[in-house]
């Protein structure tokens, strides 16, 4: 009860931001547009198929996911910078209350940021197919390594810096490394071993493979995804707890 | 019956002692100020008492519970008003106080009632539906004095609770926490000595992490053999009594 009491104040806290509707829903819609705009501007000969809509969708999606970090981040380093925590400290609230009140309105915002994305994409060609679910369903464990990174950077993290590093850093490694905007291998080298190393091009993957039907190649890529968010989720809990008691 | 007792509370941080061996009582329904100047300790005791941070020996019982061995008890009849503005800025004035409720277990039902109540105590009826980063200073620590209040602690601690207000800000949260003395234990810490002097039971003058001296406005005068309570306060914090 009091962790859904928790919950409820942190969905009120991150949807009354206006900054989530322009970030976490209205940017990746427009680069959607961009993008496939660009698309239809590039000759059939040329054999560009990267930004075709169902390249491109997942990719998109993915790097909206990006943004559910930085208000996952910014909501918990706020409540640390500010005597909000303290205030809290002070009632029967479990650090495990704290963490999971802290993740739980995210993940439907999540979904719901992914379901406009592929919603978005029948306007640009995407073809209803129930894969359109898998592909939903697959970016799952992608959010919840975004909102993982997110709870780990908003404890390390105050409330200024974290928007360099989740806005910025994070937005940018998980544009450049996920395959989306460029084809990695087109780049190959070191580049193209780091990203691989990376969850993001294989997060990017995994919905491209669900897209095409591709069953058999989407949990290869998955795992990536899914131990990823097991250590930053492990990681997180841990340093949460450890600097909760710090700040005391 | 006494609703605070320290026994040698102590706090250090490394080498430096902070709160050194305090020993202080605070009788129920009492209004107690805590004085000092920064670096006096005020601060580090409240959050010693409401359960924040682990005195390095010592102990203290708020209410016969020991905040050491019985902390989830002390949450439980204490509340805190922080010395920063602690509000949840998104959420409406309603909103805050429904929530704090909950967290404190109240139900859906309850918290409701208890807003609506507090919300009249507050006069804060007019402004229920505004979000609390569109207050005034004033409002918002209105705001966040209602919120220590509704969970209905048996103990609360007012840490600094009219800092950086106007005149007339600060003297309208003196009627609100006036109405409150007799009521429940309010532990008051403050920087302004005529709001220790105009609003509190007893008052305690701390200084370098030791409990200088405790008593009425009027025994710490005759104490330091002076009429003016700031010369009455420098004295005793300056050691010079």
């Amino acid at each position: 009860m009091r962790t859904l009491v928790f919950a409820k104040r942190n969905a009120k806290e991150i949807m009354r931001d206006i900054f989530t509707l322009i970030f976490g829903i209205l940017f990746p819609l427009v680069l959607l547009v961009l993008l496939s705009a660009i698309n239809a501007g590039i000759p059939e000969q040329a054999g560009m198929k990267l930004f075709d809509i169902e390249n491109l969708v997942p990719g998109i999606s993915v790097f909206g996911l990006s943004f559910i970090a930085l208000f996952t981040a910014t909501i918990v380093s706020k409540d640390r910078c500010t005597s909000f925590i303290l205030r809290l400290f002070t009632s029967p609230l479990k650090a495990s209350q704290y963490i999971i009140g802290y993740t739980l309105p995210l993940i439907p915002l999540s979904i719901v940021q992914t379901i406009v994305c592929y919603a978005a994409s029948f306007a640009f060609g995407l073809k209803w197919t129930p894969d359109v679910l898998l592909a939903i369903v697959v970016n799952i464990p992608v959010a919840v390594f975004f909102i993982a990174t997110g709870l780990l950077c908003g404890t390390i993290f105050n409330d200024k810096a974290v928007g360099g590093v989740c806005g910025a850093l994070l937005t940018n490694l998980s544009a450049w490394l996920s395959g989306t905007w460029f084809d990695l291998e087109l780049v190959g080298g070191a580049f193209e071993k780091i990203a691989d190393m990376l969850p993001f091009v294989h997060a990017v993957d995994a919905g491209r493979y669900a897209l095409s039907g591709e069953y058999s190649k989407i949990m290869p890529e998955l795992y990536w995804v899914i131990g990823y968010a097991l250590v930053i989720t492990v990681i997180a809990v841990i340093v949460f707890n450890n600097k909760m008691k710090q700040d005391k | 019956m006494l609703a605070i007792k320290t026994k040698n509370l102590t706090k250090k941080y490394g080498d430096k002692t902070v709160v050194n061996n305090l020993n202080l009582s605070v009788n129920e329904g009492e209004m107690y100020a805590l004085l000092g100047v920064n670096g006096a300790g005020k601060s580090t005791t409240i959050k010693m008492l409401s359960c924040l941070i682990r005195p390095t020996s010592g102990d203290a019982e708020i209410l016969s519970n020991s905040i050491t061995t019985e902390s989830t008890k002390v949450k439980q009849i204490i509340s805190v008003s922080p010395q920063e503005t602690s509000v949840a800025p998104n959420l409406t004035v309603k909103e805050n106080l429904e929530f704090i409720a909950g967290v404190f277990g109240f139900s859906k039902a309850q918290a409701k009632e208890k807003t609506q109540q507090i919300l009249a105590d507050f006069d804060m009826q007019e402004i229920a539906n505004s979000r609390a980063k569109t207050l005034s200073g004033g409002w918002q620590r209105r705001l966040s004095i209602a919120m220590a209040l509704i969970s209905e602690p048996k103990v609360i601690f007012l840490d600094e609770p009219t800092l950086g207000l106007d005149v007339l800000a600060r003297r309208e949260l003196w009627k609100q926490i006036e109405k409150l003395k007799g009521k429940i234990t309010i532990i008051l810490t403050t920087h302004y000595l005529e709001e220790a002097e105009a609003l509190s039971d007893r008052i305690g003058i701390m200084a370098h992490g030791v409990l200088k001296a405790q008593g009425t406005a009027t025994k710490l005068k005759e104490l330091a053999k002076t009429d003016d309570f700031e010369e009455a306060f420098v004295r005793i914090a300056g050691g010079e009594v």
